[in-house]
This record gives C-alpha cells, sequence and structure tokens, in this order.
C-alpha cells in the first residue's frame, strides 16, 4: 500500500528539485553570460588589459582591497571595508532624513489643498534643479566633509519621497474616506487609519526611488567634497590610473546599492502583503 | 444645476423606504445630503429630531462601491468602526464582531481580505461592518447594483432579515424596481432632473417577504405603476438633455 505514495513524493522531490535548478539558471544566465563577454573581450586584447581589466584581475583586486592579503591593490590594500562603510553610513544618514521630511511635506500638500498651494510650486520648481547643481553651495555652506554628502542626499531622497506620497493620498479611493468618516473617525483617526495605509504603496514607491538616488548621490558627494567612501576610492584610484580598482569599487557600489534596495523591497513586502492580492504580480 | 428640489418626504422610525428612478435623477444626491457628505443648497433635514451636520455614526451608510478597506481582514474591517474613539462605548468589540461573522456567514472568512471574497461576500462584510457601530438609520446607495441578479435577489432576502431583526429605520436608493418594491414600507418614486419626489407608493405586501411575492399580482401591478412612472421620467429626461 505504502510503494505507490512513495514513488509519487520520490517523483515530486525531484520535479521540484529540478525546478529550483531551472529558476537559479534564469537567475544566473545572463550575469554569467556577461562575465563571459568581458573575460574574452579583455583576453583577446583589443584594448591592453590597464584600459579594460579581466573580471579575473577585478576579483584578485577587490579581495585584497578587502583582506589586505594580497598587495594587489597596492595603496589601497585593505581599505574596502572603512570606504565602504562610511558610504553607506552616509547613505543611511542622508536617506533618512530626506525621505522622513519627504513623506511629511507629501502628506500636508496630500491632505490640504491650502499647503498645496503654499509649498508645491516650491517643490515642483526646487525638483527640477539637478540635485548635483547644488554642489557648490553645499560646499561653500558645509565646507568638506559628510556635512555636505549627507545634506545632498537627502536632498536627492526627499523629492521622489514628497511627490510620491502626495499622490498616495490623492488616489486613495473616495468611499474609503467617506466610510470612515461615516463611522464617525476624527482627523487623526482618518490619517492613522486610512490615509497612511492607503497611500503607503505609493509612499513605499517613493522610499524606493529614494534609496536609488541615494547610492547615485553618495558617490558624487564623495568625489567632490569627502575624502572617504567608495566614490572617493573609485575617483582616486581613477587619478592613479587603477582601472582594476576603479571597476572594483563601482561593483561595490552596485552590489550595496542592490542590497539596499532588497531591504527597501523587504519592508515593503512586509508591510503591503494585502496589496499584492490586489494588483498584477507578473506571469510564471 | 439644481439637482433636486422640493423634496419634502418625512421617514417614519424603523420604516423600509426604497427611492427608485431613472439614473440621473438625483436619488444619490438624496442619500448624500441625509448621510452629511453634501450640505444643501436651501432646505432643512434632520434626524431623529436634530439637523444633519456631516456624517456620523447614527446613520450608517452602505456603498454602491463597497467600502472595505483592502489592507485589513474582514473582521477588522468590521471592528474598525468600533474601534474608532467615538463608537469605544458601544459595547464589547469581541462580541460585536462574533455575532457579525456569524450573522453574515463569514465566520470561516473572518481572516481573509476584501479581494479574496466574492462580490456578495464583500458587500456582507461592508453591512456588517456598518451594523457593528449600531447606527438608528441604514442609509444604501444601490447596494446590490454591481452584483449579479441571483446574488443580488439572496442579498435582498439578507438586508431584509438582518432588517427585520435589527429594525432599523432604512433608506435603499435603487434603480432596479423590483428591488424598490420587494423591500419597501413605502417606495418614494422621483421625477427627472431636477428631481422631485413624484409619487410615494405605499407597499402594502405582507412580511416577512418571501421570494415567490414577485409574481403575485399584487406585486406585479404596483411593478407594472412604478415601471410606467419610471420610463415616462426616463424618456423626458432624455428629451429635455437633448433640447
Amino acid at each position: 500500500m505504502a510503494a505507490p505514495d512513495q514513488t509519487w513524493a520520490a517523483s515530486a522531490g525531484r520535479a521540484t528539485s529540478g525546478r529550483s535548478l531551472a529558476l537559479s539558471a534564469q537567475y544566473a544566465v545572463f550575469p554569467a553570460a556577461l562575465l563571459v563577454a568581458w573575460q574574452a573581450c579583455a583576453q583577446i586584447g583589443f584594448v591592453r588589459r590597464s584600459v579594460l581589466p579581466a573580471p579575473t584581475d577585478v576579483a584578485l583586486v577587490w579581495f585584497d582591497l578587502i583582506t589586505g592579503a594580497t598587495d594587489a591593490a597596492a595603496r589601497y590594500s585593505g581599505t574596502w571595508l572603512d570606504h565602504a562603510a562610511a558610504s553607506t553610513w552616509r547613505v543611511f544618514a542622508g536617506f533618512a532624513w530626506g525621505i522622513a521630511l519627504g513623506i511629511l511635506t507629501g502628506l500636508l500638500i496630500g491632505l490640504s489643498r491650502v499647503m498645496e498651494r503654499v509649498l508645491d510650486p516650491t517643490v515642483q520648481v526646487l525638483r527640477n534643479i539637478p540635485v548635483t547643481a547644488w554642489v557648490p553651495l553645499s560646499l561653500v555652506f558645509f565646507g568638506i566633509g559628510n556635512a555636505p554628502a549627507v545634506f545632498l542626499i537627502g536632498l536627492g531622497a526627499f523629492f521622489p519621497a514628497a511627490v510620491n506620497t502626495t499622490h498616495g493620498v490623492r488616489q486613495i479611493n473616495v468611499t474609503l474616506t467617506k466610510a470612515a468618516r461615516m463611522m464617525g473617525a476624527d482627523e487623526r483617526e482618518l490619517l492613522v487609519r486610512v490615509i497612511l495605509p492607503g497611500a503607503l504603496p505609493s509612499i513605499m514607491t517613493g522610499v524606493r526611488l529614494s534609496m536609488g538616488i541615494a547610492w547615485v548621490l553618495v558617490v558624487v558627494a564623495e568625489i567632490l567634497a569627502v575624502r572617504s567612501g567608495l566614490g572617493y576610492l573609485l575617483n582616486d584610484a581613477y587619478l592613479f590610473y587603477r582601472n582594476d580598482v576603479v571597476i572594483a569599487a563601482m561593483l561595490s557600489i552596485g552590489i550595496l546599492g542592490f542590497i539596499s534596495d532588497r531591504i527597501v523591497v523587504v519592508v515593503r513586502d512586509r508591510l503591503l502583503e494585502w496589496n499584492r492580492l490586489e494588483t498584477f504580480s507578473g506571469q510564471n | 444645476m439644481t439637482a433636486l428640489a422640493d423634496i419634502n418626504l418625512e421617514i417614519a422610525d424603523q420604516q423600509f423606504i426604497t427611492i427608485v428612478g431613472a439614473s440621473g435623477c438625483g436619488k444619490s444626491t438624496l442619500l448624500n445630503l441625509l448621510a452629511g457628505f453634501d450640505a444643501a443648497t436651501s432646505g432643512e433635514m434632520t434626524v431623529d429630531g436634530a439637523p444633519v451636520a456631516g456624517p456620523g455614526p447614527d446613520r450608517g451608510v452602505v456603498f454602491q462601491q463597497t467600502a472595505l478597506f483592502p489592507w485589513l481582514s474582514v473582521e477588522e474591517n468590521i471592528a474598525f468602526g468600533l474601534r474608532l474613539r467615538a463608537n469605544r462605548h458601544k459595547g464589547s468589540l469581541e462580541i460585536v464582531v462574533e455575532r457579525l461573522l456569524k450573522r453574515t456567514g463569514l465566520m470561516a472568512f473572518r481572516s481573509r481580505r476584501p479581494a479574496e471574497l466574492s462580490g456578495g461576500m464583500r458587500q456582507r462584510a461592508a453591512i456588517a461592518s456598518v451594523l457593528a457601530i449600531n447606527p438608528s438609520t441604514l442609509l444604501m446607495d444601490e447596494p446590490f447594483g454591481a452584483l449579479d441578479a441571483l446574488t443580488r435577489s439572496i442579498m435582498q432576502d439578507f438586508l431584509l432579515e438582518v432588517w427585520e431583526e435589527e429594525r432599523k429605520t432604512a433608506l435603499l436608493v435603487t434603480h432596479d424596481i423590483d428591488e424598490a418594491i420587494y423591500l419597501a414600507d413605502r417606495t418614494v418614486v422621483m421625477t427627472a432632473r431636477p428631481g422631485r419626489v413624484r409619487e410615494i407608493i405605499d407597499v402594502d405586501l405582507p412580511r416577512p417577504r418571501r421570494y415567490e411575492m414577485r409574481s403575485e399580482k399584487s406585486f406585479i401591478a404596483l411593478r407594472d405603476h412604478v415601471t410606467g412612472i419610471v420610463r415616462e421620467e426616463a424618456i423626458k429626461g432624455a428629451m429635455e438633455i437633448a433640447a
């Protein structure tokens, strides 16, 4: 009696492991192809190895950057953690104040027509000034150091958070706010129980964009305004003609940015589990 | 543009009133005025002697577009009103929620989200969430308008059962003439824009109502009468727009 069940279970097990293998392949195929193409280009020698180092060269330098074990990265040997920590700290500090103020501003504009008239034109004009255009003034005001970096990153994070929060508030179904009022909700209850959860999908979209911009701006800030961080490392290595270190720094920024984005996505999915039932989530 | 004119309507306690009329006759406007979502340009409205000043939990509204919070489960939706400070005194949350889950047959779906429910279940949950705050008056704006015919007739019987138990003053707006007669003690037939009360019809069918009554002579006579007026008004309204 037990035999058929066992066969079934065994074949089902095989099927799932085969399936998860196929899924891993879907993730791996494109990056692997890129690496192979890059390695081939570098090895064929169209361009000098010092101009376009191969992935294997970058890997060796990167290893030394992190561990300081081989001296392959020379003057940068073993400095990775300090730079990465400096950049990450700036990103999260700027991101934190930027989205906090952005969400608050977006709520004010979204909730009140008066606040919309008072604040929104200014926000819309300032939003169109590239944050990089703020670099000279922020250096004049804050000098060299963390302050201008955190200022620029926060400024960049502010706008997506503000604009998307306003949008989120304004697209809440009016039947829900009517229903809450009908049941006797006061202003605070309306905000906490209806507006904030209703606007949250859009707020989280803004927060995710803010995080992306934060990693862009940390590099800009570190090239121009600070003497530490992965952006500084990248620029300094460029001046010393170490393209292998430049690429290792670039990939480090990409990976840290990716991890930061994943953190935002995980938080978002935790908060918005309900929203997946209501929206299209792609086909398998 | 005037949506409503010369509306003079008195609704007795615990009566079930339906308002029927062609689309655009202002019947939803009338309900929004009573609910307190809109303010009338002239005239006055009182509920239990007090003038209507904004929405409040004494008048529970069931909306056409189901008003359930998509981020809350069915039971959290039902509990929503009772968690507000305005309704804290209205008895034990757990007891009320359990009773309404049982009453609406949603016990097995208590932790589901609205998106996981059928249209009929969603509207039952919405009705439960309004009953939870125990309003003296129920205002319903085409509550079954989005449902298929079968679910709609089942929901009408459900609504009548609940109403027989709770005996609240009920006002339901609909464009479905069968529904208007089947549910009502009195049916208010509206004219085309601007909406006026064209006729108030006493529906003297016995209660409790049963589905089979719809094929009885007295029901059919009432329906034909109301249909005649509503059609006439709808045509008049269409002509006016064309002119």
